[in-house]
């Protein structure tokens, strides 16, 4: 081993010992019940060394100074897709998601990148993600390569599959994008008719505010259908999850900051997010900073309020929905269930659609594979447990797959693209789905109401 | 780590993939759920069918390298930690069930495979596997076999010995073993099926095991009696039993327990009541009815608070799995949790509870008891914390003194949970010098060279009886 690396392993053993939460890792009894739950436990075909028990063991083991943290420790944190399933599996609750952020964190910090990849972290982390100015001039120019003919040219000289297979394929199934221009002109405010039952606030978070514009059209129209008056405060910013989750906890700890201090103004019942990924980081703002005393109060008063879009619209209610016939299904966000402990809500409200037959997934609290960057980095089991959640997706004859997070549901679009049912299946947000389901049913009325109207003889 | 040579040879018998030595293997196969016990071993390998076993096992005969049989290392006795090093045997290619006769109701297994899988299966087509030990989600019936486990059903339906009829087995020289078979009765010669059951890994390894089934019950009730003391239920207990009723399940779990199980399971578990008592029956339906009537009655008139019954079988159902993670649940507690498995004669029960909690405050220790009161099995569970050395000595003190104490009912140190490293300075308390020469004298015929799980069951040195100041 060369010097340097040495330096850095003993620099990692150093602030393994410093920081990680010791108690926690004492927490772990060895009683294997969290097995079941992880993926990548079965996807190697029960290799003790990726699942949470063997990880955690590692990280205790290098703590006590019985593992150097070698290349195939960081390789096995790395293959940890973070999804948390073996948190709710863990009888003595241990709290597997703050140890992997912590060792996660430690690992970053005392890596030697090479240019291009620090550059590329630079990029993500300290302009894309946190700015949402950088963010919809990203999305613009993404917009103007599919708008303006180069994407059509790309796909059919086959330049996307340049990129490599998977970035080709994600290219794919991205949704039809917004404009700048419709990105700029985003509501603050929405007041329902009548009367108002909540006053909630809303967290438009970056993604769902570029990408995925639509979907959040359709939360500020459901919340007001559920008769909820919505601000939309200006000043928030990128949740930080995806910051958090990349050993970035510092900057993540920024934004938190930021965001608390953007909705305590507002005077709200909740603070309502739509997607899971990003909500759960929401609701763990008090442990991110748990350290700053001064902040701790804040966060919790924060936390308290946060609250999954479908949470809400179950509590309060929806106008009658209806769809065409078809059989839809749900897949879990791991974050939503296992963090946020949503998992009935989303189902009851989409049971409660006319017309349509609920299929519940085999295994559908299972990760998708997507997992925040992951499908990037560990491309490979990431399509592993892709393919395997597909089989559970067509055992249920499902038209329509419903998830609750932007990565999830292109997760799921990838899926169905990569099984070739892109013209039967579609992947769909909640908040799309119970949005169409409104407008379906007024309509219907509306028809029936015409109807009724022409047979009315015509009073002179 | 291994001679190079070894290695090799090792490796031409499995392949490159199924032997594994890097850091992390060692590290992912050097513990178990036994707190405070962890050693490395010098790989881990994984065969792929009987005769790659009988191979390995050739080559570390020769050498005179351990090897320690894993299934997923749930057992509570320090059974699958490579004390000595050498080679951890793990059984991930050898989990199928090669056939499921539903003429002979028997079933063949191979012993990787995960009880629960097994048992869903079985019941897939109306059978029936009743040892269901707490932790069936992950063991595998390799390791229920090596530990003779039991289960909350093991009160009407015994334990895994029960069910075992046929085995093969790989001795410590190479030799394959086949014993019974689909036979409701064998006598030719010596029980070897009963002598490998529970022999935790320390006599040969077990490469397929036949099963017996039995019809599935058609209905089952479970209910839930609430008392103020523990020892109220434990009276029960015995209170049920004496009136000639066998319930499937009689599982007892003191307040502490009931809250951490609660805030595990958020099923709604009366957590303000000194003890609950979990009671479950199965059969054709007028007998459950009739059963659990008398049952109700039997708690009430044994001063039971209250009695609820499950209103469906979904509520049954969480009830019971709630209770299966009562040991885990209580590590939220405590850093550490030491869970011993003292067995007393059931009319005993009561009795024992009482020394229990006597003996924890003499010895200034936390324990909570949980447990198969039917079986007359009680899980004391100490919380501590392996860092606090003082408070480890008192805490084997205490656990010393309830040994002796079941003893001296008549019971053993261990119902379930096995010898492993965890028990066996007290084996000779159980079974006196002659039985441990006895057993030794098995062990050396067997295993001559000492490679099969060594530092198991039979320690260097026993422990000297203390004796209880009254
Ligand atoms: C939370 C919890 C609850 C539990 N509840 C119960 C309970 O209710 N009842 C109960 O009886 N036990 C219980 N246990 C203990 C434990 O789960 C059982 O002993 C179980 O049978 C162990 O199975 P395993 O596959 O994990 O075996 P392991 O722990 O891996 O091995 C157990 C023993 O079997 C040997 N072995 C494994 N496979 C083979 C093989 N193929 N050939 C030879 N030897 C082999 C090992 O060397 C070892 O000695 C519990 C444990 C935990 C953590
Ligand atoms: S369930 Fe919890 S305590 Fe048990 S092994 Fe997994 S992480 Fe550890
Ligand atoms: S977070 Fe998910 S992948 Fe990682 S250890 Fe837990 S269950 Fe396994």
């Amino acid at each position: 081993m060369s010097n340097s690396k040495i330096n850095r392993t003993n620099q990692i053993v150093k602030d393994f010992q410093e920081k990680m939460d010791y108690d926690e890792l004492m927490n772990c009894m060895r009683c294997g019940f969290c097995l079941p739950s992880c993926p990548t436990y079965r996807e190697t075909g029960g290799n003790e060394a990726a699942s949470p028990r063997g990880r955690i063991a590692m990280m205790k083991a290098v703590v006590d100074g019985k593992m150097t943290p070698d290349e195939d420790f960081e390789k096995q944190l790395s293959l940890c897709l973070g999804c948390r399933a073996c948190e709710p599996a863990c009888p003595p609750g241990v709290k597997y998601g703050h140890l992997l952020e912590d060792a996660v964190d430690i690992l970053q910090k005392n890596k030697k990148q090479s240019s291009s990849v620090k550059f590329l972290r630079g990029f993500l982390f300290d302009h894309l993600f946190p700015k949402k100015s950088n963010m919809i001039t990203f999305t613009g120019l993404m917009w103007f390569y599919q708008k303006s003919g180069i994407q059509k040219f790309a796909r059919a000289t086959k330049l996307t599959r340049l990129v490599g297979k998977q970035m080709s394929a994600m290219e794919r199934v991205l949704p039809d994008l917004p404009s700048p221009k419709q990105m700029k002109n985003r509501p603050t405010y929405v007041q329902p008719e009548g009367e108002v039952k909540k006053r909630v606030a809303f967290f438009s978070n970056c993604m769902m505010d570029t990408l995925f514009l639509d979907t959040n059209d359709s939360t500020l129209f459901l919340l007001k259908k559920a008769k909820c008056e919505v601000v939309i405060p200006e000043d928030q910013t990128c949740c930080g999850a995806i910051l958090a989750h990349s050993g970035e906890k510092d900057k993540a700890k920024e934004l938190a900051k930021k965001n608390i201090e953007a909705f305590e103004k507002e005077n709200v019942d909740y603070i309502i997010s739509n997607a899971g990924g990003c909500g759960a980081l929401l609701a763990e703002y008090d442990h991110l900073l748990k350290d700053e005393l001064d902040w701790l109060p804040r966060a919790k008063a924060f936390v308290r309020k946060v609250k999954d879009i479908s949470e809400i619209l179950y509590a309060v209610g929806l106008p009658e929905m209806e769809l065409p016939p078809q059989i839809i299904t749900y897949q879990d966000s791991c974050h939503l269930r296992n963090v946020m402990k949503t998992a009935a809500a989303p189902r009851k409200l989409l049971q409660s659609i006319k017309g349509v037959a609920y299929k519940e997934m085999v295994e559908a609290d299972r990760c998708c594979g997507s997992a925040g960057t992951y499908n990037i980095i560990e491309q490979e089991m990431s399509m592993q447990i892709l393919d395997h959640k597909m089989v559970k997706v067509l055992d249920t004859k499902a038209t329509t797959i419903v998830t609750a997070n932007p990565g999830c549901l292109l997760q799921m679009k990838l899926g169905i693209d990569r099984e070739g049912y892109s013209n039967t299946m579609r992947g769909v947000h909640i908040v799309d789905l119970l949005a169409e389901a409104i407008k379906f049913s007024e309509e219907q009325k509306k028809n029936v109401l015409d109807k009724e109207g022409k047979k009315q003889p015509v009073n002179t | 780590m291994l001679k190079q040579e070894v290695r090799d040879m090792l490796v031409s018998i499995v392949g490159d993939d199924n032997l594994r030595d890097s850091q992390q293997d060692l590290i992912a196969y050097s513990y178990d759920a036994t707190p405070n016990y962890q050693a490395l071993p010098d790989a881990v390998i994984k065969p792929r069918n009987t005769k790659d076993v009988s191979e390995i096992v050739k080559v570390c005969n020769e050498y005179k390298i351990p090897i320690v049989p894993r299934g997923n290392a749930t057992n509570l006795c320090a059974g699958t930690t490579p004390l000595e090093g050498g080679i951890v045997m793990i059984f991930t290619h050898m989990n199928q069930i090669l056939e499921l006769d539903e003429e002979n109701l028997t079933v063949t297994v191979q012993p990787g495979i995960i009880t629960l899988n097994m048992i869903e299966a079985v019941e897939a087509k109306g059978l029936f596997y009743p040892p269901d030990p707490s932790s069936m989600k992950i063991s595998t019936i390799g390791g229920n076999i090596n530990e003779c486990s039991g289960g909350l059903r093991g009160l009407k339906y015994g334990v895994t010995r029960d069910y075992v009829i046929g085995l093969e087995f790989v001795m410590p020289n190479g030799d394959i073993v086949r014993t019974g078979g689909k036979l409701a009765k064998d006598v030719a010669g010596y029980d070897l099926t009963r002598l490998m059951v529970g022999s935790e890994g320390t006599l040969g390894i077990i490469t397929e095991a036949t099963l017996k089934l039995i019809p599935k019950p058609e209905s089952k009730k479970t209910m839930l009696a609430m008392y103020n003391s523990l020892e109220a239920a434990g009276k029960t207990v015995s209170a049920i039993i004496a009136n000639k009723i066998i319930p499937t399940t009689l599982e007892f779990l003191d307040q502490p327990t009931i809250q951490v199980v609660e805030d595990f399971a958020k099923i709604g578990l009366p957590t303000e009541v000194g003890a609950i008592l979990l009671i479950e029956q199965d059969g054709p339906l007028e007998v459950v009815e009739r059963d659990s009537n008398k049952i109700a009655e039997i708690c009430e008139e044994g001063g039971a608070i209250s009695v609820k019954i499950a209103e469906t079988p979904e509520e049954g159902e969480a009830l019971t799995t709630a209770r299966r993670a009562a040991l885990s649940a209580l590590a939220r507690l405590k850093p550490t949790t030491i869970l011993e498995d003292a067995t007393v004669p059931r009319s005993k029960i009561a009795e024992m509870v009482r020394a229990i909690e006597e003996i924890a405050e003499r010895n200034n220790v936390r324990i909570c008891t949980f447990g198969h009161a039917g079986d007359g099995n009680l899980h004391p569970t100490c919380m501590t914390d392996a860092r606090d050395k003082e408070e480890m000595e008192r805490v084997e003190k205490a656990f010393e003194e309830v040994f002796e104490k079941a003893i001296e009912l008549g019971g053993t140190i261990t119902g379930e949970h096995g010898v492993g490293v965890m028990k066996s300075p007290y084996l000779a308390w159980k079974i006196g010098e002659t039985g441990v020469n006895a057993m030794l004298a098995i062990k050396q015929s067997f295993d001559p060279n000492n490679i099969m799980n060594p530092g198991k069951m039979f320690a260097k040195e026993s422990r000297k009886r203390v004796v209880v100041q009254k």
